[in-house]
């Protein structure tokens, strides 16, 4: 789950990161006030989960409370990349002698947090490290001793920053590292923290992305995720405890696990198809949550052929069978539906389902086949 | 010969009377597992299917007087961190996680600690194992495998289930087949099993199922290379998948331009792996 810029400086600032004063807005008579407030002199800034708000024209300096105002009502009238602007940042102009990369964020290949550092800040990371990856400082943090002041410091030298902002910088990366772990996040990002003309250090930007899977411990933040990044679908298949992901191709998947929904995406292009979603419905295949996973499939108006796919094991291939007869009993779809069951008992349900007159299959090869063919028959007539 | 679980695997359960752990440890036992204990703080004393297994109240207690040598655990993500290393405290050497959604900082420091302890898990977020015809520790459904010579490794649960199956119909048999989970973070990696498989003389050949996410599969292929004499076929998970999405599984994102499944096949076909084209194209690329 990722965070806003001004939700991520304000728990930088509960860590004693020095942040720009500021305040969020969500319009244009607000900002003008915060404008005012801070001395005229303004960023503007739009929060959307996307990067390139700058380049968008989302992010721009205001010389007065005026123009502070007139460039609210501008940017909170845009679109970046497809998500509308809801509020807008509007934080004190500093004065920026240096920009500095600094992050955090777990490197699965050693299995530890890693802190990156770079002189080159304010611009994209990822060029930085393609062009220049001598200018990229890596420190691996035990995941057990946590950051220590010595590393910090290792970190300060190698990025040449000159003697007189070590003790500034060391409070930062500390400070960077408590909000890394006590919010769960899997990166933390200040790009750039600046260090301006009266030689301070200040996080002008700020980026969090929190584990999902530690939300359970993180209440406070999980009440902060932006529901406009995420597809209606995609927040109601989780109610369920479905996963799903829309694509852009005719043929809705239903799955259970999620290696094996990929792979059945993945069979479906080989036979010339193209699958309508990944949609992993997890443990267990009873009618409700067969039901729950056959609206949100089918609530995507390109789907033409549904492909059921569910690999029994201990559950009973009889079970499944009844559970999507009951499912379809409920929510009476009108494009065609291939099922293949596997496990134990599954000569039963397909018995069950062909009695039912639905499409069944042995193989995947033969499911994959099946869909593709019933998807060209329904939608290219 | 097998890998990492045979007959004399002596198996604790944690969370033993929960609905999965129970149910999870009837298949064990039917299968022919020595499930010598189970574990649930608080439940130390009972006794669970018709007696047949005695409940602890604490890991320690239950190696000290059954000498269980392997866990596998079944708690609740947030509780699970900490059987981890109460299994490692308590002498155990194998941990099999079973328990999936555990926060990827929690693994890092299980990892640290296991590191240092010299204890091997396997997962989280994982199948557990099996060696057909002998035991199995975990959630592998026992029928979809008969005994036979091929090693099979996987991240994924019900897509290994899938290849066991696919090589049953071909009447292939496994020797062992390990699921080592869809998480970021892991006790036990590709290589690593690859190496046990190389040094069983029971395997002939092996199977590495892998998904798209993290760069796993690029480093069993240069192991591969290097030091593999066994034939190894793949398959990856995750073709049609668009980046920057999360596939269900924690690790399968394609992050940045990096973890995707054509530069895994790539990376495999250059180390001389076959790469099935489907999970069924697998025996037919093994029989070959």
């Amino acid at each position: 789950m990722n965070l806003h810029e001004y939700q991520s400086k304000q728990i930088f600032a509960r860590y004693g990161i020095p942040v720009p004063r500021g305040r969020i807005a969500v319009n244009s008579d607000e900002a003008k006030q915060i404008a005012e407030e801070l001395g005229g002199r303004v960023v503007v800034k739009s929060q959307v989960l996307v990067g390139g708000r700058g380049k968008a024209g989302g992010i721009r300096l205001a010389k007065s409370a005026d123009e502070a105002q007139e460039l609210a009502t501008r940017i909170l009238g845009m679109e970046i990349k497809g998500l509308p602007v809801r509020r807008v940042l509007v934080d004190e102009a500093v004065s920026i002698e240096k920009e500095i990369y600094l992050g955090i964020t777990n490197d699965r290949a050693s299995r530890k947090p890693v802190m990156i550092a770079s002189a080159e800040g304010g611009v994209d990371i990822e060029e930085v490290a393609a062009r220049t990856p001598e200018r990229i400082v890596r420190l691996h943090i035990d995941p057990l001793l946590g950051l220590r002041e010595y590393q910090s410091r290792d970190v300060a030298v190698a990025i040449d920053l000159p003697k007189e902002y070590w003790r500034q910088f060391m409070a930062v990366a500390d400070g960077l590292w408590r909000v890394f772990v006590e919010n769960d996040a899997t990166l933390v990002e200040i790009n750039p923290l600046v260090i301006t003309k009266e030689k301070r250090l200040v996080a002008l930007d700020g980026k969090m992305v929190i584990d999902d899977n530690a939300l359970f411990r993180r209440p406070d933040i999980a009440e902060k995720r932006d529901l406009d990044v995420e597809a209606p679908e995609e927040i109601s298949a989780r109610k369920y405890g479905l996963s799903y992901i829309k694509l852009d191709g005719q043929i809705g998947c239903m799955v259970n696990g999620a290696g094996l929904a990929m792979a059945t995406m993945d069979i479906i292009k080989l036979y010339g198809g193209q699958p309508a979603n990944f949609l992993d419905i997890g443990g267990g295949a009873g009618a409700e949550k067969v039901a729950a996973a056959f609206r949100i499939i089918l609530s995507d108006p390109n789907v033409c052929a549904v492909l059921i796919n569910i690999f029994g094991g201990i559950t009973r291939g009889d079970e499944v069978a009844r559970g999507i007869l009951a499912a379809i009993d409920q929510v009476k779809p009108d494009v065609p539906m291939i099922v293949r069951l596997v496990g134990t008992n599954a000569e039963e349900g397909r018995r069950l389902l062909a009695d039912a007159n639905m499409m069944t299959a042995e193989t995947l090869a033969e499911a994959a086949e099946k869909s593709v063919a019933a998807a060209k028959e329904r939608c290219n007539q | 010969m097998s890998i990492l679980i045979n007959k004399n695997t002596k198996l604790i359960v944690q969370g033993i009377t929960g609905n999965e752990g129970l149910f999870h440890t009837a298949q064990m036992l039917n299968y022919g597992t020595d499930v010598v204990a189970g574990v649930t703080p608080g439940k130390g004393g009972d006794w669970v299917l018709d007696g047949k297994v005695p409940v602890f109240d604490t890991v320690k207690q239950g190696v000290d007087v059954t000498g269980a040598n392997t866990s596998v655990i079944f708690v609740p993500a947030r509780f699970a961190p900490d059987a981890i290393f109460e299994a490692a405290d308590a002498g155990i050497s194998l941990v099999f996680c079973i328990t999936e959604g555990i926060p990827v900082q929690d693994m890092m420091r299980v990892r640290e600690y296991l590191d240092q302890k010299g204890v091997r898990m396997v997962g989280p977020n994982c199948p557990g194992a099996l060696t057909p015809g002998e035991t199995k520790v975990g959630i592998i459904p026992g029928n979809i495998a008969i005994p036979g010579t091929v090693g099979v490794v996987s991240r994924s649960g019900t897509l290994t289930y899938e290849v066991l199956y696919a090589l049953k119909q071909h009447n292939m048999g496994a020797s062992t087949c390990v699921g080592i989970g869809g998480d970021p973070v892991n006790g036990t990696n590709f290589i690593d099993v690859l190496g046990m498989f190389e040094a069983d003389p029971r395997t002939n050949s092996v199977v590495l199922i892998g998904e798209i996410g993290g760069s796993d599969e690029e480093r069993a292929a240069e192991f591969i290379s290097r030091y593999m004499t066994k034939r190894v076929v793949s398959f990856i998970a995750g073709q049609t998948a668009p980046a920057g999405k999360r596939m269900g599984h924690a690790g399968a994102i394609i992050e940045g331009g990096s973890g995707t499944a054509a530069d895994k096949i790539k990376a495999l076909t250059n180390a001389g792996v076959q790469v099935a084209r489907h999970p069924e194209e697998i025996p037919v690329l093994i029989g070959e």
